[in-house]
């Protein structure tokens, strides 16, 4: 019975069955970048997150530095607040200003961190003040609309003012 | 004519009842197996085997079709997104549709075609030239030494094989993708990275083909053990075996996304 060949095969097997849900584990997946060294917790109020995900990056600079952890509905004050988690390794001012920004025309939304001027530090659990919604493509295009209508009511009677 | 309404409902009868009398005794089976299956433990060599026949051997087929359905969705991927300009997703695409979704159901498929219809095929022949009341006579339970063993083999292989197709297919969307059309190897990978998320998507896909190995090993060895001891009734089994699991597969495959993708 050629026992031993068939349990290398079968080593072999779970051998690479294991390899590739590591490769989908490393490689494929964000296991190795998605721990965080000792995040601390920021909380932020928007009047408006768009499209904004748990898990969505936080982003500084361009540079990721935290994930959106939980996004709930605050009644008293009629604001969404954001909750994120911001790598340990990095501080910011008190006067940091969150805003919701968009990559690429279409994709997807994360938290730009923009930092202030202040020497005191943000620490674990607090609010950032300053913050900016998510711009609403229906919004601006209303905006857009309203400012061409205001701008056709005044250059209509513009020219007979001109005239002598 | 009411003559011929009454064969038909009797025979719609006799098939539901025949249905739920399977279904009943598919579900008892599936307990003895767990009872018994403490000498397939035990006695680990059996199951290795089984593993070699049913999963190394599945091996060629599965490595070469995830090959190909990640060509394919390279192929197709990037036809699509480049109208939106958007072809650095591509590794998103691929990854993502295999892992979640082509990777389970695919390899289940193949698996339940090239293992499955062996199972069933072996454990009905043993049955029709009398190998299993041969063994009961002996005092051997062939619960606890044919069918237990086989069916940890299909429940062990079925994970590795799913994992070993979805890798295999995302490195045919690289080979294609990167390699023959040109899409950025960086952002390729480092989009393909930041959207994959190792619970939500792979661990679900893990669990996926887990489920469809259970369901697969039970169906393959149920209808082994309860095939008409005859050519004939081995052959039906065998159909039987690819066409339900296929339908369990599919059915399943639902069920579980619609618990675990519900956007959020």
């Amino acid at each position: 019975m050629n026992r031993t060949i068939l349990d290398l095969w079968v080593g072999f097997f779970v051998v690479a069955g294991i390899g590739a849900l590591l490769f989908l584990a490393m490689k494929v997946g964000n296991l190795s970048s998605a721990n965080l060294d000792d995040a601390y917790p920021l909380h932020a109020q928007f009047d408006n997150i768009g499209g904004l995900k748990v898990r969505a990056p936080v982003k500084s600079s361009g540079v990721v530095i935290g994930r959106v952890s939980a996004i709930r509905f605050d009644e008293r004050s009629y604001t969404a607040v954001v909750t994120m988690q911001v790598d340990g390794r990095y501080r910011f001012p008190r006067d940091t200003i969150a805003s919701i920004l968009t990559s690429g025309l279409l994709g997807e939304q994360y938290i730009g961190l923009s930092v202030g001027g202040d020497p005191d530090m943000l620490t674990a659990g607090d609010v950032l003040k300053k913050t900016q919604s998510a711009v609403v493509l229906e919004n601006l295009i209303g905006q857009f609309l309203f400012s061409k209508a205001a701008e056709g009511d005044s250059s209509a009677p513009a020219p007979q003012e001109k005239k002598p | 004519m009411p003559r011929r309404i009454l064969t038909g409902v009797r025979a719609l009868g006799r098939r539901v009842d025949n249905a739920i009398w399977r279904l009943g005794f598919a579900t008892r089976f599936l307990l003895m197996i767990l009872v018994y299956s403490g000498t397939a433990l035990r006695r680990f060599g059996l199951t290795v085997r089984q593993i070699y026949f049913s999963g190394v051997l599945s091996l060629i087929i599965i490595l070469v079709s995830g090959l190909f359905v990640g060509m394919v969705l390279g192929l197709q991927g990037y036809d699509t997104l480049q109208r939106y300009g958007s072809e650095e997703s591509l590794g998103v695409l691929v990854a993502l549709s295999l892992v979640r979704e082509l990777g389970p159901v695919v390899a289940g498929l193949l698996f339940a075609s090239r293992a499955g219809s062996a199972i069933t095929a072996e454990i009905g022949l043993m049955k029709a030239t009398e190998q299993l009341s041969a063994m009961e006579m002996m005092a051997v339970n062939p619960l606890a030494r044919v069918v237990a063993p086989r069916f940890w083999a299909g429940v062990i292989s079925m994970p590795l094989l799913a994992a070993m197709f979805s890798a295999m297919g995302v490195f045919g969307g690289y080979l294609v993708g990167v390699v023959l059309i040109g899409v950025d190897e960086g952002s390729f990978w480092s989009q393909m990275q930041s959207s994959v998320d190792v619970r939500e998507d792979i661990l679900n896909g893990v669990i996926k083909s887990f489920v469809f190995g259970v369901a697969i090993a039970l169906i393959a060895v149920f209808e082994g053990y309860d095939a008409e001891p005859t050519a004939e009734g081995v052959s039906g089994a065998t159909t039987r075996t690819v066409v339900i699991s296929s339908l369990a597969i599919l059915g399943l495959d639902f069920i579980l996304t619609a618990f675990m993708f519900r956007g959020t």
